[in-house]
């Protein structure tokens, strides 16, 4: 049987407020445990939520941003449980009315654009954290989390396969980075998602019994996740067993998940509106003053680059990953006409791509500088230097050794566009290589291509290459 | 000097008649001699309150002093004060020494007023006779045998008693104006929002007020003029200019329009209280008022209302109270879920454990929407019926409670008959409206009996005129249980 996968995430986006959501306490990651909590934080009798304005305003920037509704008013829910990491023993959450409801977000998957819809998004609060370790079997409270802001973003089960998941996840995380609501760091659970992953017969309209992974902090994981749950499910349904829906924990050693707790053991929260506090109102002022403060969004500068540099969507979009690496692009960019925009993109998107991603640097970290860059872009442009040539003069700006017009005056890599000059050097080579010249003449293309080699290496790669390639031709002809 | 109220107390402080100091002594004697058989206060801590009194003092000398300065009051044991046991009423924070100042407490405070001590409460505030304390009951001072009403019932009987000229209480459904009635003094739960909830124990948050406790209305407004104002450490406080509440207790009475609702008069209150309430209505005739027959017909639903969305609150409230980070944790137990278990068994009393567990069943999966969401629709036609009155009159009157104060343990088996005694004042926390209890007369037994007065929202001052008007033309406010005075 053929089986099609269906996966909608969940995903928590910390805000990035420098207080938490209801109380003034910092959200500052990496505190000494404890540190960071106050009265309300961890829940002294008599105190009290007051809500940041703060993350209100990141959730709203998130709903403009995937063009979702606004709602007003939006209702703060309780949700009661008991556990030791949760000090007022319920989160305060949005349950019926969500402040951000709908929206989509468009993902590349390969060379297709795919939109994936969007649920809600919902404010709520963080939990603390409970340490099993080092406390000689007694569990050990860290409550410097809790009370830290959350936007939990929901998709609809819209993607079809651990690619489309993952690239919905990078692509939510860039712009959650873009508009500046959360700075993205996984490795300190600033984002984390939840997959719903269940599958069903091609074809079929009802959607399988679902499973949900918890907490993958990483897009391998996510990956690695969903590709060996998708496989279990198969299995199971292959070998007639029904699917149980549970939430289930993915084990990143073993590459396996597990199952954490069925759909019986599942609490009943008793969500009603926390009379604590006040339905939110977002006012069209308030509303439109957001809107106006929102950065330009990915898809109007890819929209721009595309339209202005003649750059493909493809191109684009790889430049438009983050916000600084847009920023980046322009500044090197700027004033340049189409086919000087086309090489600037290539270069960041090939050279100066591939050397961060080595030494694991961000674009902010690059050691070549927008306007090196630019410079060096520049001298290929005007034919000064070869694209070959170009590379050596990239790998030296990034060691220091300075601009580009100064790296190639220090080196004399400018190159030689003058056809007496390369005309002599031709002349020498074709000499020298009798058997390869007999061999094209003989039908052997490839003999060309040695020829061609053979010239720039006895110009030491300072041959125009087109120059080179028309002289030979014009010669090997007559 | 005991016997003075808030506002001569004022005044000899202003005088230099006494010294807050001495008169911070005077009634920690008085105290000392009297609460064990009251049970009044639940803690006291002369060296604080002495403190205290030399910091007035001090800044009376120092020509820094204002109304209150130097004047002493109980504390209900709901509101967090820094450094003073905050137990609630129960054995779960029987230990819990406060690390903060509640926003009534920091205004008090900030006065220069002088705290006498804590006073007891039923647990949590859920109760209406005093006697689910873990501290053990508080007796009436008017009858040793008698319950005070409550919750607020330590504070009731601290003032009736000459044991504090003034208390701060709470009100979550008649708390303050129900002892304030059974121990015969005044008390006034203010518009919703008008006090800051922050530092105060939640019960009920929708519904719970903080407000004076005093033996007289003026001094009412004394108390409400330094508890009141806004407070951004709780989202339902309400942003409203300052207002000096006993600005029109001189008014005349002419003209004003008494609405009598037919549902407080149908049944339910004792002959005797009925005969004082309309004895009381005739004196505000007397003074110039008009009398109009009103209905709020949804009134009989307030105590069913009630007692969904009061007890769903709590549930969620008291879940902090868990034996993880502070309260009582059990001494034994085996595993996470244990602990809770009997943690919260050992710690909550019977009242407490009852409305949880309401509280919890009203909010679950499937009954949502039977009791909450209709409990709080019929929430709103409570509402609506009082502001349909409030247009054909400018304050309501019936009686606070419809009995007079009851014998200790005569309704503690039936929870409903308990619940039934604040059948009056309910449906005022529901539509969030102040309401305020004055003494108006005496039973056959001589037990008090109070006076309810409901205004429209934010209409504090005008209730107090009404009641003070009231007070200049009768002296049951000055009545005192034997031995007090």
């Amino acid at each position: 049987m053929q089986w099609e996968v269906v996966i909608g995430l969940e995903t928590h986006a910390q805000l990035s407020t420098v207080s938490k959501i209801f109380s003034g306490a910092p959200t500052a990651f990496g505190a000494e445990p404890n540190t960071q909590a106050c009265g309300v934080d961890i829940a002294l009798p008599g105190v009290l939520p007051v809500l940041n304005t703060g993350a209100v305003e990141r959730a709203i920037r998130f709903g403009l941003a995937v063009g979702a509704t606004i709602n007003s008013p939006s209702i703060f829910a309780r949700k009661n449980y008991f556990y030791p990491d949760l000090p007022k023993g319920y989160q305060i959450s949005q349950y019926e009315r969500p402040i951000v409801e709908g929206g989509t977000l468009t993902i590349q998957v390969g060379d297709a654009a795919k939109t994936v819809r969007l649920t809600r998004a919902h404010l709520e609060e963080d939990a603390g954290k409970s340490l099993h370790e080092d406390f000689h079997g007694h569990t050990g409270i860290d409550l410097n989390r809790a009370g830290t802001p959350l936007l939990e973003i929901v998709s609809e089960p819209d993607m079809r396969s651990a690619e489309e998941a993952v690239a919905y996840a990078k692509a939510l995380h860039a712009l959650v980075r873009w508009i500046d609501v959360c700075d993205g760091n996984m490795q300190e659970g600033s984002f984390r998602c939840d997959a719903n992953v269940s599958v069903r017969p091609v074809g079929a309209k009802e959607l399988g019994t679902r499973r949900e992974i918890k907490n993958l902090n990483s897009f391998r994981f996510l990956q690695q996740a969903i590709e060996y749950e998708v496989r279990w499910q198969i299995n199971e349904l292959e070998d007639g067993r029904a699917i149980q829906q549970a939430t289930v924990l993915f084990d990143p050693d073993s590459g396996e998940t597990r199952m954490m707790r069925t759909k019986e053991d599942a609490h009943d929260y008793r969500y009603f509106p926390d009379p604590d506090l006040l339905p939110l109102e977002v006012t069209v002022e308030r509303l439109e003053a957001v809107r106006a403060a929102m950065p330009p969004l990915p898809q109007a500068r890819q929209e721009k680059f595309c339209h202005e540099y003649g750059l493909t969507p493809y191109d684009a979009g790889l430049l438009t990953a983050s916000r600084e690496l847009a920023d980046y692009f322009e500044s090197v960019v700027a004033g340049a006409d189409a086919k000087t925009g086309k090489l600037c993109a290539n270069w960041i998107n090939g050279a100066l791509s591939a050397r961060l991603n080595e030494e694991g640097l961000e674009i902010a970290q690059s050691r070549v500088s927008a306007t090196q860059l630019r410079g060096m872009v520049d001298r290929i442009a005007d034919g000064t230097i070869s694209g070959k040539i170009a590379k050596d003069i990239f790998d030296a700006i990034w060691a220091g050794e300075g601009d580009a017009d100064a790296i190639i005056a220090a080196k004399g890599l400018k190159q030689i566009s003058d056809s007496g000059e390369i005309e002599k050097i031709v002349d020498q080579v074709l000499a020298a290589n009798a058997q390869q010249v007999a061999d094209f003449r003989a039908g052997k293309e490839k003999a060309f291509n040695s020829l061609v080699g053979q010239v720039m290496k006895a110009s030491r790669g300072k041959a125009n290459p087109q120059q080179v390639n028309d002289i030979l031709r014009r010669k090997l002809a007559s | 000097m005991s016997n003075a109220t808030l506002k001569e107390l004022s005044a000899q402080l202003a005088a230099k008649a006494c010294s807050s100091v001495e008169l911070a002594q005077d009634f920690i004697n008085k105290i000392n001699v009297l609460n064990k058989d009251l049970g009044c206060y639940v803690t006291v801590d002369a060296e604080r309150t002495l403190a205290q009194a030399q910091a007035a003092d001090a800044r009376r000398a120092a020509g820094d002093a204002g109304v209150l300065t130097g004047v002493p009051l109980a504390h209900k044991d709901i509101f967090c004060a820094k450094g003073w046991r905050t137990t609630c009423g129960s054995k779960m924070l029987a230990n819990f020494v406060a690390p903060y100042d509640a926003h009534v407490v920091e205004r008090c405070d900030a006065a220069g007023m002088v705290t006498l001590g804590k006073t007891n409460m039923d647990e949590f505030a859920m109760g209406s006779s005093n006697e689910t304390s873990f501290f053990g009951p508080v007796r009436n001072p008017w009858d040793r045998d008698r319950v005070p009403g409550g919750s607020s019932g330590g504070s009731a009987a601290a003032v009736a008693a000459r044991l504090a000229p003034a208390a701060t209480g709470t009100d979550t459904g008649g708390s303050i104006r129900q002892p304030a009635a059974l121990t015969g003094i005044c008390g006034l739960k203010p518009t919703y929002g008008l006090v800051s909830r922050y530092g105060m124990i939640a019960f009920a948050s929708s519904l719970d007020q903080a407000g004076p406790m005093a033996r007289t209305a003026e001094d009412l407004g004394l108390l409400l003029n330094v508890m009141a104002g806004h407070d951004t450490r709780d989202s339902t406080s309400l942003e409203r200019p300052a207002e000096d509440y006993n600005r029109d207790l001189a008014k005349p009475l002419k003209g004003l329009r008494v609405g009598l609702p037919k549902e407080f008069f149908a049944a339910g209150m004792t002959a005797d209280v009925q005969k004082t309430i309309e004895a009381a209505i005739a004196e505000y005739r007397k003074l110039g008022a008009t009398v109009v027959d009103i209905s709020l017909p949804n009134m009989g639903l307030s105590v069913p209302v009630y007692y969904v969305l009061a007890p769903a609150e709590a549930s969620s409230n008291l879940s902090r109270f868990d034996g993880v980070r502070y309260g009582h944790r059990a001494a034994e137990y085996t595993d996470l879920l244990d602990m809770y278990k009997r943690s919260r068994g050992e710690g909550f009393g019977a009242e407490v454990k009852r409305r949880i567990l309401i509280g919890t069943y009203v909010l679950s999966h499937g009954y949502y929407d039977a009791y909450y969401i209709r409990a709080q629709k019929l929430r709103r036609l409570i509402a609506q019926d009082f502001a349909a009155a409030f247009k054909q009159c400018d304050v309501i009157m019936g009686p606070t409670s419809p009995t007079t104060a009851f014998k200790l343990g005569e309704k503690s088996s039936d929870p409903v008959q308990m619940y039934l005694s604040d059948i009056y004042t309910i449906a005022v926390n529901l539509a969030g409206l102040p309401g305020m209890s004055i003494p108006c007369g005496l039973d056959g037994s001589g037990l008090p009996v109070g006076l309810q007065i409901i205004g429209n929202y934010f209409d504090e001052a005008r209730m107090l005129n009404v009641a003070h008007q009231y007070q200049l033309a009768t002296d049951w406010h000055q009545r005192a249980p034997q031995g007090a005075a």
